[in-house]
């Protein structure tokens, strides 16, 4: 017999990974009664794969979140153990941070976070179902007897749906290594109307560090400060460690071929599709065979613990042929492996039957964040659940939704892409992804997001504070820049910055667009720009020396804006439309785009395609 | 669901010749056809598609107002992708007028100019360089310029576009892949890769930019101005080239006080012949004027015959003229030969030449051959596949092009950051995608309909 828990809730969040970690810390943040509830209480915010937080385009991800007054970037702050800015060489907007985290503290103080942030409980159940009524979700019901009402859900059951885990030839029932598999959810979203197909990803084998000969492998230090990723962090205090580096070789690759008779993924015992940016090694030996060897990270999974993930080299080989080929590698020849590598399988419901707000079209109040959607990453299905979280308490709240657009984030990038493309292959966020690249950067992301998330409630008095002064500090940069001149006759000036004579007077602003002169070069010139913080340096010098680029891609962004903004009318038949593929006119039915910019970010509808579609709108 | 309505215009030029032809568009194309058209042999169940029938249009009371020949052309086997049929009548102005009324009363709707070509472009049979073709092709003057037309119409401009466009795609992916993989080793023969990648595409463009003064002048026709002092025979020379009498001739100097303009053919060659007011120093208003409008046209022209009188010494108005002139467009045309002659001093006598006797009718073909030679040099063999870029606006957008792959080079050459050498190369694609339509701003799309004649 069913028993009703007594507490009815505003928000009710189904996983507590790091989709459901955020979405139930903003609800809460928000003012909502919120219930978080997980398989395993002991696995909150658990990094199931790579212990690291970050990269490219996800670094972005976590500046956003962190902006929007999220928690991961602070938590990772607090438990990283390497941190490095990636592309040092490139462009501001192509720059990322990535961190190690120390796997267990990661969870550890993310648990401790959610048990303290008042109107959030978090429960341990495992749900079987979802309560109906008509249209509406208006509860969750447990496998241990229990139900729970809830105005809004919010689904983030990332692999558990149906999860099932493969190591060669062997499968079995499971969420994730050593954790059950979640049923009855995916068999009743099929039943109300979604559609619920099979992805797949993987994850290495975890190795004894002890077993390791570092001696011989190449060292990959962190950047010394490490760089954080919370605006608010000051420092990184606790200690960091070292990555190393080694590689395949042949010797590896042919055991890895010798061992595809019982790979799950070339027997074709795996119906799911892979991560195509994200392959393991067997993926990568057969893919480019030209390569005589492919890089490997070994990264030590936290402080207290001898575990080490190798970065690059998801397998789903049988455990006999993942100790053969490791051991064939530099280093790893007396290597012992901890928890064999596996891949898995797992429902996802296709989100282009979500609205932005991540609020499903068939079910009322019921909302999909995280890899259920089809995304791959911590920093992805973050975003997705905090924007979820977000839209969930407005909408308790009888509030404007929250859509995050294309020019103001990746997380818009994201979940735009998403809704109109859907995904075919676990979704990973790329730079290239966004027109927007040069705008959407990691140094500006509280710029882009902090005033949102101070209008929604999320952001806290202090971060508004910092904020708020890193704008009064670059209005007064850019107010010296522009209004502070150096003189041809100032010859001492001149020299010490190292140009040529001036023949005329030049601003600071001028000086700083030249290629070969930084900021830091200026600030012996005028005592308050040098009293000015280094974040709010950071912004004058990337928006004066970027400018002219910055420049051409918003025209380019406003000429696409254009496209952007014809609105397709309701009921807008795209069967009718007589010069399209059939394929593609299946693609625009499927969707519905709203707009012709959303049009022609669906995969596979062609240049020629809105060309069409644009002159037809047009002419209406 | 749009332009669902059936348009209808004639397809031939309006006026009394033997056959008109009115052509419908659209889902109502066959029933309107049929509820028009009585066949004199009885159908069998329909009309069969693409097949011509015999009968006659019969009004709205019963009257016979045509014999014609009509056929239905079921879509998308047809021009613009859609149903469409067409009417053969006889070529009267009243009798395809009345047929065309008809069609309207009965609910087809006056196709605007343009219309059928643009829906074959909507209905995707045609891109917008193949769209621009047709009108070329319909406007062509000369031989030559008729198959430059057909060429383009056929899509091998498009095709050579597209090339460039995937090049550059291949260019873009590679960089994308440098910018978003950093753990990943992108080694430098990558970047060599994309630049020489994005190196080919602009020296493609290059070779084909360069064929546009050559495609101009097919398309357009080449414009010929006769310049000299007063009295030389510029006019003379103008009617004689023409074989008419376009221009007066007096003895009197300064007669042509304007420019009278004409068109040739020659050897399929289309020409503009320009006359203009001689070059001279004078106080007359009306003539300094015509001087003026003389030198404004010396920069328009592609050729320049330079005509001096040689039956007389040389004078200060003939170094004036030649002062004029852009040295590479010069032809020195010697006239009055009969009249005696003098060797051409320096440095007239450094430009090719021909000597002719208007007047005797000397020389004239020599004139002609070299006027045609003058515009064949430097032309590259016409390989049929070779595109020849006619049309200024596709000039103008490969030109966009090549400036942004120019500075993606040099971006790549000063270790500019990749994420700002993509935005080249993005906005060279986006200036590619305006030559066949996938990028064209709708206004300029709105011109380029405009062209057409209605019917087409």
């Amino acid at each position: 017999m069913l028993s009703s828990y007594g507490k009815k809730y505003d928000v009710i969040v189904v996983g507590a990974g790091h989709a459901g970690c955020e979405a139930a810390l903003a609800a809460a943040r928000m003012g909502c009664s919120t219930l978080l509830l997980t398989m395993n209480i002991d696995a909150v915010a658990l990094m199931s794969c790579n212990p690291a937080i970050g990269g490219l385009a996800k670094g972005h991800l976590v500046r956003e979140i962190d902006a929007l007054g999220g928690e991961m970037g602070l938590n990772i702050d607090a438990t990283g153990i390497q941190f490095r800015t990636l592309n040092t060489k490139k462009g501001p907007a192509v720059r990322a941070t990535r961190a190690q985290a120390d796997r267990q503290q990661y969870r550890l103080r993310m648990k401790q976070v959610i048990e303290e942030q008042p109107g959030l409980d978090l429960k341990q159940g495992s749900v079987v179902r979802l309560q109906i009524e008509g249209r509406r979700v208006v509860g969750v019901e447990v496998r241990e007897g229990l139900s729970f009402a809830g105005k809004m859900v919010i689904l983030t059951t990332g692999t558990f749906m149906r999860g099932l885990v493969h190591v060669g030839l062997h499968h079995y029932a499971s969420g994730r290594a050593g954790e059950p598999a979640s049923e009855g959810v995916s068999d009743q979203l099929r039943s109300l109307g979604f559609k619920v197909g099979r992805l797949k990803t993987g994850t290495p084998a975890r190795l004894n560090g002890r077993t390791i000969d570092y001696e011989k492998l190449e060292k990959q230090a962190g950047d010394t400060p490490p760089p954080p990723f919370s605006f608010l962090t000051k420092g990184i205090d606790q200690d960091q460690i070292c990555c190393h580096i080694t590689y395949t070789n042949e010797r590896t690759h042919e055991i890895i071929r010798g061992g595809l008779d019982r790979s799950p993924l070339y027997t074709g015992v795996i119906e799911g599709v892979g991560p195509r940016y994200c392959p393991s090694i067997e993926d990568k030996v057969m893919r480019f065979p030209d390569k005589d060897h492919h890089q490997m990270f070994l990264e030590p999974e936290g402080l207290t613990t001898h575990e080490v993930y190798p970065s690059g080299m998801s397998t789903s080989l049988p455990p006999d042929v993942q100790l053969a080929f490791y051991r064939s590698i530099a280093g790893l020849g007396q290597v012992e492996i901890m928890r064999p590598g596996y891949a898995i399988e797992y429902d996802f419901v296709n989100p282009t039957e979500l609205f932005p707000t991540l609020e499903t079209r068939h079910v009322e109040g019921l909302f999909h964040a995280g890899q259920v959607n089809g995304t791959s990453g911590y920093e992805e299905a973050a975003a997705q659940g905090l924007v979820a979280g977000i839209n969930a308490a407005l909408r308790v709240q009888e509030k404007e939704p929250l859509v995050i657009t294309r020019d103001l984030g990746y997380t818009g990038v994201l979940i735009d892409d998403l809704v109109t493309k859907g995904a075919e292959e676990p979704y990973r966020m790329f730079t290239s992804r966004s027109e927007y690249r040069l705008l959407l950067r990691e140094d500006n992301a509280d710029l882009r997001l902090t005033p949102i998330g101070r209008r929604i409630g999320l952001v806290s008095e202090t971060r508004w504070a910092a904020f708020t002064r890193k704008g009064e500090e670059i209005e007064r940069g850019r107010k010296i820049l522009g209004q502070q001149r150096i003189a041809p006759g100032e010859k001492e000036k001149i020299k010490r910055l190292g140009v040529e004579t001036l023949k005329n007077g030049v601003s600071l602003e001028e000086l700083l667009r030249r290629p070969e002169i930084t900021l830091a070069d200026l600030l012996f010139l005028d005592e308050d720009l040098a009293g000015i913080s280094g974040q709010a340096r950071e912004q004058l010098e990337i928006s004066t020396k970027y400018a002219g680029y910055i420049e051409r891609q918003r025209e380019q962004v406003e000429r696409f804006r254009r496209t952007e903004d014809v609105r397709v009318p309701e009921n807008f038949d795209f069967g009718a439309v007589p010069g399209l593929s059939s394929e593609v006119r299946e693609k625009l039915q499927k969707v519905q785009p709203r707009s012709l910019g959303q049009a022609s970010r669906i995969s596979g509808v062609t240049p020629a395609a809105i060309a069409i579609l644009a002159v037809l709108l047009r002419r209406r | 669901m749009f332009e669902e309505d059936t348009i209808v215009a004639p397809a031939t030029a309006i006026g009394d010749g033997g056959v008109n032809i009115l052509r419908l568009s659209g889902p109502s194309a066959l029933p309107l056809l049929k509820k028009a058209f009585r066949p004199s042999a009885r159908l069998k169940d329909e009309f069969a598609s693409h097949h011509l029938y015999h009968g006659q249009i019969i009004g709205p009371h019963g009257d016979v107002r045509d014999e014609v020949m009509a056929v239905f052309m079921q879509a998308p086997r047809s021009y613009t992708r859609e149903d469409v049929a067409e009417i053969h009548c006889h070529g009267g102005v009243l009798v395809t007028r009345r047929i065309l009324d008809q069609l309207i009363d009965q609910g087809a709707r006056l196709a605007r100019p343009g219309e059928f070509t643009l829906r074959a472009f909507l209905n995707g049979r045609i891109d917008l360089a193949q769209a621009e073709g047709v009108v070329d092709v319909i406007r062509a003057q000369s031989e030559r310029a008729c198959q430059l037309a057909v060429g383009q119409m056929e899509g091998r401009l498009s095709s050579l576009v597209s090339e460039f466009r995937d090049q550059l795609l291949d260019a873009l992916a590679l960089l994308e892949s440098w910018i978003d993989f950093p753990e990943e080793d992108i080694e430098r023969t990558d970047i060599e890769r994309i630049a020489s990648g994005i190196a080919e595409v602009r020296d493609e463009i290059a070779a084909a930019v360069a064929t546009f003064e050559q495609g101009r002048i097919i398309r357009d026709g080449a414009r010929v101005l006769i310049l000299g002092k007063p009295n030389v025979g510029k006019s003379s020379l103008l009617n004689a080239l023409l074989g008419q009498s376009r221009a007066i001739v007096t003895e009197l100097p300064g007669t042509t006080r304007d420019t009278i303009e004409e068109g040739i053919f020659l050897e399929g060659l289309r020409l503009r012949l320009i006359d203009t007011a001689g070059v001279r120093v004078t106080e007359d208003e009306i003539e300094k004027e015509g001087v003026k409008r003389a030198t404004e046209k010396i920069a328009e022209a592609d050729l320049i015959l330079l005509v001096l009188d040689v039956s007389r010494p040389l004078n200060e108005e003939d170094f004036v003229a030649l002062d004029l002139c852009p040295a590479e467009k010069i032809l020195v045309i010697g006239n009055k030969q009969d009249l005696g002659k003098s060797a051409l001093p320096s440095p007239f006598s450094d430009f090719s030449s021909i000597t002719v006797s208007v007047h005797k009718n000397q020389g004239l073909e020599d004139l002609k051959n070299a006027i045609v030679a003058f515009f064949r040099r430097g032309e590259r063999s016409e390989a049929a596949e070779d595109v020849v870029i006619a049309d200024r606006r596709h000039r103008d957008a490969l030109l966009r092009t090549s400036r942004q792959l120019e500075s993606a080079l040099s971006g790549l050459g000063s270790e500019v950051p990749p994420e700002l050498i993509a935005v080249d190369l993005q906005g060279a694609l986006s200036a590619l995608g305006e030559i066949t339509g996938e990028t064209t701003p709708e206004e300029v799309l709105n011109r380029i309909f405009a062209r057409f004649c209605i019917g087409k």
